[in-house]
This record gives structure tokens, C-alpha cells and sequence, in this order.
């Protein structure tokens, strides 16, 4: 075999061993839809989302574990955005580059790697019992948001530095302040990427177990929450709990709500993507 | 031009007798961490000028340009020793507000660099941050403006469009009108037509021409047959170092030091 032969050859098994490897994680995701859809989706109705749980299979439905996780991520979302935003453009427009920055910056990369069940056990020592919040819906939130800062922290740098230096130049030079050439200039330049952030950030709470459970959400909720101090559950317990259970019924029940949460991230990835093709074709720079 | 280079030893000396100059430079250095990039500068320029600074790359031309405006601030580990005054008063003294005088100085830079936003709002947006909101002023403004830079006939009738839109010439105008929008009485053009195509760069030399009764303007550029061209003083700068000033004509024909003669004649640079 000629060394040109032998470079093809090695070529064609690269190439193989790359689609391989691509399949993996497309063949796992097939199963995993056909599993579940194949179990679940004929119990979808308008019942199953609209009905209490209950003890019977057949009756239960996830309602108050869907308003309870709207409730959670609404209040999250409202708690998380403000401060993690804030945060990116302090560390990416006003932080000089010193010690205590760096020392900042590489903490919060640390931070998003702790298991998530750590910020479990932190939530529920400080808003559950130091700020006396309990099992509530704000105690729940709190702790997701600590949860998700990191990313939206991260993602917001991301974006800010993503805007080219001669804009901002641009304004000063017009004399605006810092805060107006932010205001005016960077922040809406990189809205795309920071909401882009956001949305993954929410679709990575929405998953979220762990905390939840160590925070105090309740697997069984016969009533819907009214507010934030109300106790409450959100669908990834809701399905651990059933599929805790012997009966087939639920069972069948698990993989219908693992249909719906998954349609829920699904959308919201859907609408990052969306987010960001529309607004890199507005500011192409 | 005879009478102009015999006469110039003594334009020379009523220059510095002249009390205010619009702008000017007093042993100027300026330090990147440990570099030394400008070294002792000091010029006058008189007001309704253009001065071109030429020099080969890295020679500190933006540099100093930019220190009329205090650019350099935004930039972490500059340092500058000596003075800068605009109309005589020193824009390096701590009680000066940075942002109000960048009101005063308008700048335009190397690449057209428009805001994401509407042809009106790119041109407003320096009155806009100053709390101009009547909507009478605003529009007279855009028309003034863009009429000034040469672009109004060409994007009267949309002026809503995305300002990307246009082409890199008209973007570089737009960014003039700007730039002018706010009044300024000093504009700084940093190499304002390097990116741009030939009859781009020819309208934008003709706007520099005309500007020129109302405004001070300060320009650095690479294309000597420009500086030539629009600039009634030029600068040579070298390693940091202000090498020769004078009128354009004298630089371009009878440089006084051997480094001129050598960069204007392409021998180096």
C-alpha cells in the first residue's frame, strides 16, 4: 500500500470515527423520545393538565405542579436577571483589572461548576431557616437563582465583550458617560446574547431537582399556590415521585409529564436560538 | 508658493507670539506601562486648520491625537506627564469633567463605526445624552448635520433606515455628521479614509476642505499625497517623537530635517 493509500485510509476511518461519535448522542436522544412518547403521549389531555394529583392514576394530573413551576421561574427569572446582569457589566465594563476582580471572575467560573445539591443545602440553611422563608415557593426561587446566577453572569460578560470597542469609543467621544454609553450603546447591542443566556439559564432551572428537594418542595400539593410564602411543587419532583411508585398507572403518568417538561425546554431553547439569529442579523457590526 | 517659503520664517514667528491657540501641547510623554510612547511633545494649533499628523505605523500619531480628547482614559496603564490645553485651558487638570469635554471635540475614527440604530438616531445621539428632546431641534439637527457631512441628499428620504445599511463611504460620513451634530469646535479624524474606496476618500477630503471655515480639524493619515492635499500644517512624528512641524508646503518641498525628507520621499516607513 503506497503512503498516499495509507493517508486516504486513515482519512476515511477519521471520518467514520467522527460520525460515530456524533451518533452516539443523536441515537440516545431517539430512544429517549421514543420511550417516553411511546408510553406517555396517549395520556396527555386537557385532564391531565388540568387536574389535581391524586392517589388514583387515572385522576391524577400535574396542575398544581405546572402553576408551580411557572410561580418558580417567574420569581427566579425576576430575581436572578436583575442581579446577574448587573453583575456582568460591572466585571466587564467597570472592574479595572486588578486582584480582586480576577479573584472575583475565576470564583464565579468555580461556581458553576458546584453540584447543584450544594446550593440545595445552602438554600435551605439560609432562606429556609436563617431568613425563616421555610418550604416556600421564594425560598425555592432564591435558591435556583443562586443556582443560575453564575451562568447568566457569564453569558452577560460574554455578550458585552462580544460589542466591538469602537462603538463605545464612538460615545465617549460624543461625550456620553459611562452609564449612558452603556445604556444606549452596549447593552443594546449585546441584548441578543445576554437574553440568549437567560433563556438557557431558565431552561437549566426548569430541569432542576436536587435543590428543590433539599429546600423543602413538597412531592404531594392538593392546591394550587397563591403566593410566593405558599408551599409547592414543580414537575421534575412530581415525576420523581411517581416514578417512585409500583402502580404501571403511573408510570405512564411520569412519561407523559417528562413529555411536557421537555416540550417546556424545548421552547425555550427554540426561542434562544430565535433571539439570537434575529438579533446577530441586526447587529451585524 | 515662492513668496509663501520665503515668507515662512516669519508666519513662524508671529505663531508664537500669538497669545491662544485653539490647541496645544506642552512637553507631552505618555507611557504604556513601561513604554515610552510620546516623548516631551510639544505644538500650537491655530483654530479653522486642518494639521495632518504622517508618520509610519506605531510612530505615537493616534496616540497623541488622542490625547486632545482624552481617549488615552479609557485605555488601563496610560500615563501622561505635561499639558494639553484647548483654548488655553488645561483639559488634564482634575477638575475638568472628561465627558464634558469630549462635547467640545468631536472625533471620527479609522473604521466607520455607526451605532445599530437609525440613520436619525445615529446623528442625534450626542443630544440626545445631553437631554435634547424637543423634536424640532432634533429634526433641524439631522438636516444641518447630514447636510454638512454630504450625505442628506443621498438618505433624506429614509432616514429611519438601519445605518448599517449604508456603504462604508456614507457610514464615514454619517459618522462625521455625527461628530458634528453636537457642536464641537475641534474635530479629530484618526485615519478617517483608510478604509474607504477612492472617490469615498475624494468626498470625504472635499468635506474636510469645506469644514475647515467652521471647525478646527486635526487628521491623521498614511497617504501623504493627502495630508498634501487638505492639510495647511503638517507634523511628522517618529518613534514617539515630534520630528517636524510647519507648514504643509515647506514639508512637502523643503524639509528642514533629513528624517522628512526621507519618509515624504518613501525611503522608509
Amino acid at each position: 500500500m503506497s503512503s498516499s493509500q495509507k493517508n486516504k485510509l486513515k482519512n476515511l476511518i477519521f471520518k467514520g470515527f467522527a460520525i460515530a461519535c456524533t451518533s452516539v448522542g443523536l441515537i440516545v436522544l431517539v430512544v429517549l423520545l421514543y420511550v417516553v412518547f411511546s408510553q406517555g403521549l396517549s395520556r396527555i389531555d386537557f385532564d391531565f393538565l388540568n387536574n389535581l394529583p391524586s392517589r388514583n392514576a387515572e385522576r391524577a394530573g400535574i396542575y398544581t405542579a405546572l402553576l408551580g413551576m411557572v410561580w418558580v421561574l417567574v420569581l427566579t427569572v425576576l430575581i436572578s436577571f436583575p442581579i446577574g446582569m448587573g453583575a456582568g457589566i460591572y466585571l466587564q465594563e467597570y472592574g479595572k483589572k486588578n486582584f480582586f476582580n480576577n479573584f472575583i471572575e475565576v470564583n464565579i467560573s468555580n461556581l458553576a461548576g458546584v453540584p447543584s445539591i450544594i446550593y440545595g443545602i445552602l438554600g435551605l440553611e439560609l432562606f429556609g431557616r436563617l431568613l425563616g422563608l421555610g418550604n416556600s415557593i421564594l425560598a425555592g426561587s432564591l435558591t435556583l437563582s443562586l443556582l443560575i446566577l453564575p451562568l447568566i453572569i457569564v453569558s452577560t460578560r460574554e455578550a458585552i465583550k462580544a460589542v466591538p470597542p469602537s462603538l463605545r469609543e464612538a460615545s465617549y467621544g460624543l461625550g456620553a458617560t459611562k452609564w449612558q454609553t452603556v445604556w444606549h450603546v452596549v447593552l443594546p447591542s449585546a441584548f441578543g446574547g445576554i437574553m440568549t443566556g437567560l433563556i438557557l439559564a431558565i431552561s437549566r432551572a426548569i430541569g432542576e431537582t436536587a435543590p428543590l428537594i433539599v429546600v423543602g418542595a413538597l412531592v404531594y400539593v392538593p392546591f394550587v399556590p397563591e403566593s410566593p410564602m405558599d408551599e409547592f411543587t414543580v414537575l421534575p419532583i412530581q415525576i420523581f415521585n411517581w416514578v417512585t411508585r409500583p402502580q404501571a398507572g403511573f408510570v405512564t403518568n411520569a412519561a407523559a409529564a417528562i413529555i411536557i417538561l421537555l416540550t417546556f425546554t424545548f421552547m425555550m431553547n427554540g426561542i434562544a436560538v430565535i433571539i439570537r439569529n434575529r438579533y446577530n442579523k441586526r447587529t451585524k457590526f | 508658493m515662492e513668496l509663501r517659503l520665503l515668507s515662512e520664517t516669519d508666519t513662524t514667528k508671529e505663531l508664537s507670539f500669538k497669545e491662544v491657540m485653539k490647541l496645544e501641547a506642552r512637553n507631552v510623554n505618555l507611557y504604556y506601562g513601561e513604554k515610552h510612547a510620546l516623548k516631551n511633545i510639544s505644538m500650537g494649533i491655530e483654530a479653522n486648520t486642518v494639521t495632518a499628523f504622517i508618520g509610519p505605523s506605531g510612530c505615537g500619531k493616534s496616540t497623541f491625537l488622542r490625547c486632545f480628547n482624552r481617549m488615552n482614559d479609557l485605555i488601563d496603564h496610560v500615563r501622561i506627564t505635561g499639558d494639553i490645553l484647548i483654548d488655553g485651558r488645561n483639559v488634564y487638570k482634575s477638575k475638568i469633567d472628561v465627558d464634558e469635554h469630549r462635547k467640545k471635540i468631536g472625533m471620527v475614527f479609522q473604521k466607520p463605526n455607526p451605532f445599530p440604530k437609525s440613520i436619525y438616531e445615529n446623528v442625534v445621539y450626542g443630544l440626545k445624552i445631553n437631554g435634547v428632546r424637543d423634536k424640532h431641534i432634533l429634526d433641524e439637527t439631522v438636516e444641518r448635520s447630514l447636510k454638512q457631512a454630504a450625505l442628506w441628499e443621498e438618505v433624506k428620504d429614509d432616514l429611519k433606515k438601519s445605518a448599517l445599511s449604508l456603504s462604508g463611504g456614507q457610514q464615514q460620513r454619517l459618522c462625521i455628521a455625527r461628530a458634528m451634530a453636537v457642536e464641537p469646535s475641534v474635530i479629530l479624524m484618526d485615519e478617517p479614509a483608510s478604509a474607504l474606496d477612492p472617490i469615498s476618500t475624494s468626498k470625504i477630503e472635499d468635506l474636510i476642505y469645506e469644514l475647515k471655515s467652521k471647525y478646527t480639524i486635526v487628521i491623521v493619515t498614511h497617504n501623504m499625497q493627502q495630508a498634501a492635499r487638505i492639510s495647511d500644517k503638517t507634523a511628522f512624528f517618529y518613534l514617539g517623537e515630534l520630528i517636524e512641524y510647519n507648514q504643509t508646503v515647506t514639508m512637502f518641498t523643503n524639509p528642514h530635517k533629513e528624517q522628512t525628507q526621507n519618509y515624504i520621499t518613501g525611503r522608509f516607513g
